[in-house]
């Protein structure tokens, strides 16, 4: 008992010793408070090159964490402990960290690159006046398909998933919003309509679709639309990007009637120290040039108007992922519907899911 | 003095089930009767007799009987094979050992074994069967499962004929009871208990399977434990979750109830 408890002291007095030895290390390499910038961002979701020659260009430390769900990083954030000093959640997320007073306002004389975005990604729904976030990335929903068999399916109506000859066919993203977005879509609905009947008459026309429906998937979709598992699925186009990378005969396409826009976005949360560091950091971020480099990193749709002009033609203007305006302006970002429309929306998911073949 | 320095003993027990027994359980409870919103209701409770939560615990039932039916059929045999082979220890060894690995890992191989160009269907297409569906199905739902819960059958099946007695065989055969016989009227009311524990260690976990509901069955199979999940995590109704989860409770309580009382008819049954 007593070796026990002094072995426990002296683990204690080592690990005290530590921290206080690497914040002296810290301090006398010019790394305090002031000195460093906290990055809360998706795992692989920028060029470590980037954050490199931020590093250089402004003498701010960089200490970057990833995470992989808005709800653990927004988890996270609440609880503070961690001084995060830049997020970037997604647009629903955003809404409710917002309710939740969980961001700082953003100084926007201090962006002064905020005119590079492209001004049909500013002041949108979830967040007026961009007030508290910047874009950094943004896509759709969409239909990676198999062109070798689906036979002259192509996909340009949502109409086509209910066709016979995809019997079996189907993989589906296990997201209420998506799959409902994508009933409602199809009969000529606002994805965010909140009407019960409209409600009622899309979760009736998904069970229609259920003979083709192979499965109903989380992240395992990326996996199982490249080895070719089923012909069509129904996925982010981040993912789509990701995917048709492992598999090239696969394409993606966002049918007519309209779809999803989904944003992420950069934030200042309020576990924030270093503010002006984080304002830098997002300007830096917005600057043509890195913008464009990092995108051909991630592989993500660029909000940068000024970063699309460097980017190669292959890239910019690939319309599967820059859709042209006609189609963006059928497009709908998801209005936060409050916490009692969204329980609907999941309850009428899980309907759709238990209606058997 | 005794009785004081055992008490004192006893609190670090008592505090455990009181922290995590007893004040999750009434969490949940509690929990249970409030809407998204946080306003007092029983509303939760009435919608869980709506049809779509009743199929829902009726197929969740169904599901977790299948299991553990199966689990039983497959590992009461091999429990009983296990107590006369030689290396015993080596054997049961070698049939936990895959419970060491981490379940997500063992479905992600199972996705890779099932899919349409894994090994299954190429061993399948090799004999002449063609390729099938396999994976998103019932049946691999249900094989998968059995293959994660039999060692927890098979455990205490194994304890119970290892305490058994052997001469008590003896002397039934020697009575004249047929091999049939000697298994029905000897074996297995002596090693009830074993399956009584296999079954409880199985179903109850059965009942509320949620991962493999979705890597396995691809949401065709939705169970109580994928609906808990579901608003736990997404829609946040954590009141209509904990609604469910008080069912569950429940229900296993039930479970206990129906075994113990049956285990005490054995003990009777053997009195006389």
């Amino acid at each position: 008992m007593k070796q026990l408890v002094r072995m426990f002291a002296v683990v204690m007095i080592v690990s005290l010793g530590l921290m206080y030895f690497i914040s002296y290390l810290n301090s006398s390499a010019g790394y305090s408070g002031d000195n460093t910038l906290t990055i809360y961002n998706w795992g692989d979701y920028v060029d470590p090159e980037l954050l490199t020659r931020f590093e250089e260009e402004t003498g701010i430390k960089v200490i970057y964490q990833t995470f992989d769900s808005n709800e653990a990083m927004m988890t996270k954030i609440e609880q503070g402990g961690t001084t995060f000093d830049v997020s970037i959640p997604s647009e629903y997320a955003i809404s409710k960290m917002k309710e939740e007073d969980l961001l700082i306002k953003l100084d926007h004389s201090k962006i002064p690159n905020l005119k590079n975005i492209d001004p049909r990604f500013m002041n949108l729904s979830f967040d007026p006046d961009n007030a508290y976030s910047i874009p950094y990335f943004w896509g759709t929903v969409g239909i990676v398909y198999n062109p070798e068999l689906v036979g002259d399916l192509t996909f340009a109506s949502w109409n086509e998933l209910w066709d016979q000859s995809l019997r079996n066919q189907i993989l589906l993203l296990d997201g209420a919003r998506e799959v409902m977005g994508m009933g409602l879509n199809s009969l000529g609905y606002s994805l965010n309509d909140t009407e019960e009947a409209h409600l009622q008459e899309a979760k009736a026309k998904l069970q229609l679709l259920t003979p083709n429906v192979k499965a109903i998937v989380g992240d395992e979709i990326k996996l199982l639309l490249a080895n070719e598992e089923a012909a069509v699925g129904l996925v982010w186009s981040g993912d789509a990007s990701e995917i048709m990378g492992e598999n090239e005969k696969l394409d993606y396409v966002v049918p007519e009637e309209g779809s999803n826009l989904w944003f992420d976005n950069m934030v200042i949360p309020k576990t924030a120290k270093n503010i002006e560091g984080a304002h830098q950091f997002i300007n830096f971020m917005l600057d043509p040039e890195v913008a464009a480099q990092n995108t051909e990193y991630v592989g993500y749709s660029s909000p940068n108007q000024a970063a699309m002009a460097l980017l190669p033609e292959e890239i910019s203007g690939d319309e599967r992922f820059y859709p042209d305006e006609e189609l963006t302006s059928r497009l709908e970002v998801y209005d936060n519907l409050g916490k009692r429309m969204l329980a609907h929306y999941n309850e009428l998911f899980l309907e759709f899911k238990m209606h058997r073949k | 003095m005794l009785n004081k320095s055992r008490s004192f003993y006893l609190i670090p027990y008592l505090a455990w089930i009181v922290l995590f027994v007893i004040a999750p359980i009434l969490l949940v409870a509690y929990y249970s009767l409030f809407n998204v919103e946080g306003s007092f209701t029983f509303d939760n409770y009435v919608k869980f007799f709506t049809p779509v939560y009743m199929r829902m615990t009726l197929s969740s039932f169904w599901y977790a009987f299948l299991i553990t039916a199966i689990s039983l059929l497959v590992a009461y045999p091999t429990a009983y094979l296990l107590t006369r082979t030689k290396h015993k220890q080596l054997w049961l060894l070698l049939i936990i050992l895959p419970s060491w690995i981490n379940l997500l890992l063992k479905a992600y191989a199972f996705i890779g074994l099932f899919g349409t160009y894994g090994l299954t269907n190429s061993v399948l297409e090799a004999i002449g069967i063609g390729k099938q569906q396999i994976l998103f199905t019932d049946f691999s739902f249900i094989f998968v499962s059995v293959y994660i819960f039999i060692p927890f059958m098979i455990l205490p099946i194994f304890n119970a004929l290892e305490e058994m007695n052997p001469s008590l065989v003896y002397a039934a055969r020697d009575l004249g009871a047929s091999a049939w016989m000697t298994f029905r009227r000897v074996i297995f009311p002596l090693t009830i208990s074993g399956v009584k524990a296999g079954c409880m260690a199985v179903f109850i976990p059965a009942l509320s399977l949620f991962m493999i509901t979705r890597l396995i069955a691809g949401n065709r199979v939705i169970t109580l434990g994928t609906a808990i999940e579901q608003h736990f995590l997404v829609t946040q109704d954590w009141g209509m979750g904990s609604t469910i989860a008080v069912f569950l409770i429940l229900a296993m309580a039930a479970m206990m109830l129906v075994t113990g009382n049956r285990k005490r008819g054995a003990a009777d049954a053997r009195k006389k």
